[in-house]
């Protein structure tokens, strides 16, 4: 017992402060990718590099997009572009309120450069019952609609000491009745739905639905197919959407505060 | 080997012989389907075990058939040293009507790969003793089968009335049925579990799987090597590695390509990296469904520092997007090989103190030994590997049985194989340290040794046609076996894996039978398997 306790004061604080203090990535971290403004236009790569389909557009086109809805941030697109016309940007909040939100796009000006469209309206502000009711204290109940298990072990990692999310009033709960949300990962198989929403319906109002992951934004690798309905939003009405392959722990820590209205979205 | 030359005559009077897929390999073609009971008892009898089984829609092609590809590999003790080969048995079938006798008595191992192949394929194994849809829930339409070339992957059958699933039931005076699941009170992937129970006691346990099914090998079909192997990455979070790396050698196999050197140690450094990050986390895990709540934290930051290190040099927490199809994409600095070798002196010591601590704690051991028991001829035949294997004795590692990545290129990178004899939850978490302890030797060993050289080397685009590659990888949770084709094109005809979770699965129900019901999780979590690789 004794050495127990001084082995933990010997090891001190491994808490890390987000969101109070930024997150920090390393060096070789993946983050979005985007394209360099005034980039020229025929130095972006074409779709066909992106093994998610992430990428649309490009050639001969008005508009070139990159959704980060369904990337899985394998930096392909970056090195298959010239003069680095896509970079891979270092931000983790990347958390939509919308879907739309996510897919950022540029267009070609009159020397064929590139140059961001605006995206769409933010999405509408939290409700004031949800964060009223939920701003302080919520407890989520995980949903995996079949994940890969990453995104799973990232909310896992959640409750390591190093992220410690019951720090900020967050905890995940073992009945969908005593949740106030549910936080999916995966794309939604076809043999998980039922099961899907029946946990959704069985968690009291007011509630949020919280999207991890590529697959649960988009469907991202996995697609809709015979066996997955393609994302979250396909079957629940989604609050927030957070990006990743899986996001890192700070990215869902951040979603899920937006989910919440406790941050708010941040420029793509 | 002595055996094989015999084996060679034996098959000869049911098939056609030839080299392949690699180039010590057997492959037999059977002149009739209905021979593969008799020559897999042949297999069997030399000390062979089924490896995986492997169905593909070829009636679009000269053959017009469907075929089943039984691979097998050495795995008798009399064999020993087991060398690297696979044997595969073929057998043509009619795609009209598609039907064989099935192998699941004989050998259990194959009862779920029959099943896979009847649901996704259409295929009858007639007299197979459980032939429930397995892959495929209620309400899916009957003959439609998913992975025939015809059936397009973007189509979405309606839900159709369905009655219960027939659940294996026990009747009698107090017993009682437990449903769990698919979805479960922690953050864990979905599976269905019906315990039949008499008071504490487990009498049957029934795990229903594939809810995770999301149609990835149908998804992978026709897509370039490149965009495959992303998908290979994803078929498990913290196998990541593990089978991108299999997905990988097969398609280098298929193009005819050498790996640098120096590339294949960073690999197997990853490779590496990942089942430590497994085996520590696990630990912890174990500790957490004994209730042991500074285990369970101890466990989960030894994780967390590997994971980080990971991300260092991979740019990935779970290792994601060094691999790439001919070599690896990221160097290894002087600098970052400093860090992992001080991530690694912190990990020995955290590792000895928490494992001290367990054995030192009368409540955790109490809990842990002779629950959850697997015996050895269970574990033989049920196919069983990786931890769950060795813990009940079985001497098999694919890094020594079938060498992949940098294994055995050195004296120093020879893996050096633990078993335990026990068979219960405390062998598989005593195991889990020592194989944890020979990881870091290993990532020592390959720091030490690096070679100079490029990175990768070039691949095609587009694959050789109508290649075949094979590889075995020793993933955290035991060996997967990867099977991949090329079409006409060079682009996927048909990507198989045979996760080792698939392979264990089988055994948790058994393991639990010895258990009380509260014992379950840490049944569970001793083998520590997945749902995603599994289910596909
Ligand atoms: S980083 Fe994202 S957008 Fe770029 S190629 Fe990879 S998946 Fe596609």
């Amino acid at each position: 017992m004794l050495t127990a306790l001084l082995r933990s004061l010997r090891t001190g604080v491994v808490t890390i402060r987000y969101p109070d203090e930024p997150a920090q990535p390393p060096e070789r971290f993946r983050g979005a990718p985007r394209v360099r403004p005034r980039a020229v236009i025929t130095a972006l790569p074409p779709p066909s590099v992106c093994p998610s389909g992430a990428i649309v557009g490009g050639a001969g086109q008005s508009r070139y997009a990159i959704d980060r809805g369904r990337c899985l941030y394998c930096g392909r697109c970056a090195e298959a572009s010239l003069d680095g016309a896509i970079e891979l940007g270092r931000q983790v909040e990347l958390s939509a309120r919308k879907r739309e939100s996510l897919v950022v796009e540029v267009a070609p000006d009159a020397e064929g450069r590139a140059v961001a469209l605006p995206g769409p309206p933010r999405g509408e502000d939290v409700a004031e019952q949800i964060r009223r009711t939920l701003g302080r204290s919520l407890q989520l109940r995980h949903l995996d609609s079949g994940s890969c298990n990453a995104c799973d072990w990232e909310l896992t990692a959640l409750l390591n000491p190093v992220y410690d999310v019951r720090r900020l009033g967050i905890d995940f709960v073992a009945s969908p009745r005593h949740a106030d949300g549910v936080i999916v990962t995966g794309p939604v198989t076809r043999n998980l739905e039922l099961a899907v929403r029946r946990t959704y319906q069985a968690v009291p109002e007011p509630r949020v639905v919280i999207a991890v992951g590529g697959c649960a934004c988009s469907g991202g690798i996995v697609g809709r197919s015979y066996a997955s309905a393609g994302g979250v939003a396909e079957v629940l009405p989604v609050d927030a959407f957070i990006p990743g392959c899986p996001p890192r722990p700070e990215a869902i820590i951040f979603g899920i505060l937006l989910a919440v209205g406790r941050v708010t979205e941040r420029q793509p | 080997m002595p055996s094989m030359q015999g084996l060679e005559q034996r098959l000869a009077s049911w098939a056609g012989l030839e080299r392949g897929p690699r180039p010590q390999d057997l492959t037999a073609r059977l002149h009739r389907a209905e021979d593969v009971p008799a020559a897999v008892a042949e297999l069997c009898a030399a000390g062979m075990a089924l490896a995986t089984l492997v169905a593909t829609d070829e009636e679009a092609t000269a053959d017009r058939d469907l075929k089943l590809r039984y691979i097998f590999e050495p795995a008798s003790h009399s064999l020993r040293p087991l060398p690297d080969i696979f044997v595969t048995l073929l057998a043509s079938l009619d795609p009209a009507r598609p039907e064989l006798p099935s192998i699941a008595v004989e050998v259990p191992a194959a009862n779920w790969h029959e099943r896979e192949a009847q649901d996704l394929f259409g295929i009858v194994f007639s007299g197979h003793p459980d032939p429930r849809p397995l892959v495929v829930h209620d309400g899916w339409p009957k003959g439609r089968y998913p992975l025939r070339k015809k059936f397009e992957a973007g189509q979405r059958p309606p839900v159709e009335p369905a009655e219960e699933f027939p659940h294996l039931l026990v009747e009698g005076e107090g017993v009682l049925e437990v449903p769990v699941g698919p979805i479960h009170a922690g953050i864990i992937e979905p599976g269905h579990f019906r315990f039949s129970t008499v008071g504490e006691s487990v009498l049957n346990l029934e795990a229903r799987l594939f809810y995770t099914h999301r149609g990835l090998e149908k998804r992978i079909e026709g897509m370039t090597t490149i965009d495959a192997f992303h998908v290979a990455e994803r078929m498990c979070g913290v196998c990541s590695v593990a089978h991108g790396l299999g997905f990988c050698e097969a398609a280098e196999q298929i193009a005819r390509i050498e790996v640098p050197g120096r590339a294949r140690v960073l690999r197997t450094l990853a490779l590496e990296l990942e089942r430590l990050y497994n085996h520590v986390g696990d630990i912890g895990n174990i500790a957490a469904g004994a209730s042991y709540h500074y285990g369970t934290s101890a466990g989960l930051r030894m994780k967390e520092a590997i994971q980080q290190v990971g991300e260092r040099f991979t740019g990935h927490r779970f290792l994601r997007g060094l691999l790439v199809p001919g070599g690896v994409r990221f160097d290894l600095s002087a600098e970052l090989a400093r860090s992992i070798e001080a991530a690694i002196a912190a990990t020995a010591e955290a590792l000895a103190d928490l494992k001290e601590r367990i054995e030192n704690n009368p409540t955790v051991i109490d809990r842990l030994d002779t629950t959850g028991l697997l015996s050895l001829p269970d574990a033989i035949a049920l196919g069983v590997t990786g931890v769950g294997a060795r813990a009940s004795g079985v001497d098999r590692d694919a890094r020594r049985d079938h060498p992949h990545a940098a294994y055995g290129s050195t004296s120093d990178l020879e893996v050096v194989v633990v078993t335990e004899s026990d068979g219960d939850v405390h062998a598989r978490l005593n195991l889990r340290a020592a194989e944890a302890r020979e990881s870091m030797r290993l990532i020592r060993a390959l720091l030490a040794s690096l070679p100079s050289g490029p990175l990768r080397a070039a691949m095609p685009e587009a694959l050789p046609p109508w290649g075949i590659g094979l590889a075995a990888i020793e993933s955290p949770r035991g060996a997967a076996i990867h099977w991949l084709r090329s079409d006409a094109a060079g682009r996927v005809d048909r990507y198989h894996l045979r996760s080792a979770s698939y392979a264990n699965w089988p055994a948790v129900p058994l393991a639990a039978q010895t258990s009380i019901i509260p014992d379950f999780p840490l049944v569970n979590k001793s083998f520590e398997l997945c749902y995603s690789c599994t289910d596909r």
